[in-house]
């Protein structure tokens, strides 16, 4: 059954110059594994291939149940001079949550 | 040292930030060290106009009555303050905490750490960290540059017993670390503490984001009592670790969530964080919740610092204007998606570099992810960067012109233009930086390091 990540996970979005960060944790832990294959980098750039036009690198902390996402290039420019309403991309954790995923 | 443990509180999350949390943990905090950060990577650029308009300036707005709102309780309490609202001035900044607390009637030292201002060693030549590696004479003019120091430019001023430590750029969490280096008078080459000290200093360094901020979601993620977020301390002891907590009967929470949440915040490498201090390594980090509204932190890892200090170069980046135009009811969407393809079309020629967003459809994400309801309003927002103010208030006045020109039912039209301040980042060699300590007194001024 497809579900939104929204439903079994949280997330929190950060900013360094023209990066975004997004840490994706599990509600459960012994979801984490679900989410460690199916919320890859590749899916997450694809995802969000609207707004990330960099790289997508992925690090996994098992021992914090959580993934952390480095998506370069994703703020238009850097928080002082992009054009979108969100400059530092603080709201993009929950675009994140919206990716479906098989679970 | 006979003290077990160091208690650090987190009164300041950014410049604007709530002023009565950092007075509640003052008064009933029982603290040693009082952190206000409130100074970010554009804060400083801008802080750095005003200095080179009034020569006096260039210290945070807020000083005075943030400063003010905390020196009788902090004094009183034996609380030592540490911030970095010095901001592009922070001896101008010493000078205006002195000036106060004589009105107040408080006796105080202010330590003052400067030295971050690099803007004199740079060179056109000197390539930027940003992904292209671009040259600096590639920017627009240079407006300031700020090398983030670490906690060893900070210990040296709380050795001289000030009550009150000012500086400029500093690495965020060294302004935590250094009060608990100093305390327990740690080898600053002893790099496990320093990353276990930094890792505190991480969590605590957006102050309510810890403790409910930025993490509420009505059903989910329920916090309690929001309006009157309490901020967060830090219990740490002399390995370094610490425990999380907050006074009771303040709204939020600390919860294993929040403290994850904002370990990774903002992190690019969770192998290796690197500050002026040390490199960090945060996979190794634990976090247990015991009792409520405490969270323990332990087990980072930490090598050799670099070679390098990073610096915050700003520079002159053009200006942005912006329009906004409502429309509600039947159609609103389609209105608004009319109203912004008239704009683009009008500003073709003159201002190209423009983004057209739906504010109720697409313009925090980007993109509505094939949302399917039709919103019942929608604000047209254009923004544009242009070289020129004239050419960015062009946007504000096609929008506007929306109102007799453009689909139905438009209202509520807004406009602004802004000059920007961009902001990239390069290294310098430690060697070439030297950061020092003035102490002020009431009625004089020494080099103290």
């Amino acid at each position: 059954m497809k579900r939104k990540l929204h439903e079994i996970a949280h997330a929190r979005a950060g900013d360094k110059g023209d990066t975004l960060t997004l840490a994706l944790f599990p509600y459960r832990d012994e979801d984490y594994e679900l989410l460690r294959e199916q919320v890859t980098a590749e899916a997450v750039k694809k995802h969000l291939a609207h707004a990330v036009q960099g790289e997508v690198r992925r690090y996994e902390l098992p021992g914090l149940c959580a993934l952390q996402f480095v998506c370069e290039r994703a703020l238009d420019t850097g928080v002082t001079t992009s054009l979108v309403i969100d400059p530092h991309g603080k709201t993009l954790s929950y675009a994140l949550l919206e990716l479906s995923i098989e679970a | 040292m006979a003290q077990k443990t160091v208690r650090v509180g987190a009164g300041s999350g950014f410049q604007g930030d709530r002023l009565e949390p950092a007075v509640i943990l003052a008064s009933q905090g029982e603290l040693d060290y009082l952190v206000l950060e409130c100074l970010a990577e554009r804060t400083i650029a801008l802080a750095q106009l005003r200095r080179l308009a009034d020569p006096g300036a260039g210290y945070d707005p807020l000083l005075e009555k943030r400063i003010g709102s905390l020196l009788p309780i902090a004094k009183r309490n034996g609380v030592r303050i540490v911030t970095n609202m010095g901001a592009a001035n922070p001896l101008a900044a010493g000078r205006k905490v002195i000036e106060l607390a004589k009105r107040l009637g408080v006796a105080v030292k202010v330590a003052v750490v400067s030295g971050d201002d690099v803007l004199a060693l740079l060179e056109p030549s000197m390539r930027t960290i940003e992904a292209r590696g671009a040259p600096l004479s590639e920017y627009g003019a240079l407006v300031s540059a700020n090398a983030y120091l670490g906690a060893d430019a900070i210990v040296p001023a709380l050795a001289t017993g000030a009550d009150v430590v000012i500086t400029g750029r500093v690495a965020d969490p060294s302004l935590f670390l250094a009060p608990v280096a100093h305390a327990f008078g740690w080898s600053l080459e002893d790099w496990d503490r320093l990353a276990r000290g930094t890792v505190v200093g991480h969590l605590l360094e957006c102050a309510g984001q810890v403790t409910g901020g930025y993490f509420a979601e009505p059903g989910l993620k329920e916090i309690p009592n929001m309006a009157q977020l309490g901020f967060p301390w830090c219990d740490v002891d002399a390995e370094g670790n610490g425990v999380l907590g907050k006074v009771a009967g303040t709204g939020g929470a600390i919860t294993l969530r929040t403290a994850k949440e904002q370990l990774l915040y903002e992190v690019t490498d969770p192998g290796g964080y690197v500050t002026p201090d040390v490199v960090a390594d945060f996979t190794t980090v634990g976090l247990s919740a015991t009792v409520p509204d405490r969270v323990a932190v332990s087990g980072a890892r930490g090598r050799p610092r670099t070679a390098t200090y990073k610096v915050s170069v700003g520079y002159r980046a053009g200006f942005v204007g912006e329009g906004e135009i409502s429309y509600a009811g039947a159609k609103a969407r389609e209105r608004a998606r009319l109203a912004g393809e008239i704009v683009r079309e009008r500003l073709r020629e003159d201002v190209p570099d423009l983004r057209i967003d739906v504010i109720g459809i697409d313009s925090a994400h980007r993109s509505d992810f094939g949302h399917p309801h039709a919103p019942y309003e929608a604000r047209m927002r254009a923004a544009a960067r242009a070289p020129t103010r004239e050419l960015a208030e062009r946007v504000g006045v096609e929008v506007e012109a929306l109102w007799t020109n453009g689909p139905a039912g438009g209202g509520g039209a807004s406009k602004s233009v802004h000059e920007r301040i961009g902001v990239v980042s390069l290294l310098l060699e430690r060697s070439r930086v030297r950061p020092c300590v003035t102490l002020l007194e009431p009625d004089r001024e020494t080099q103290a390091a």
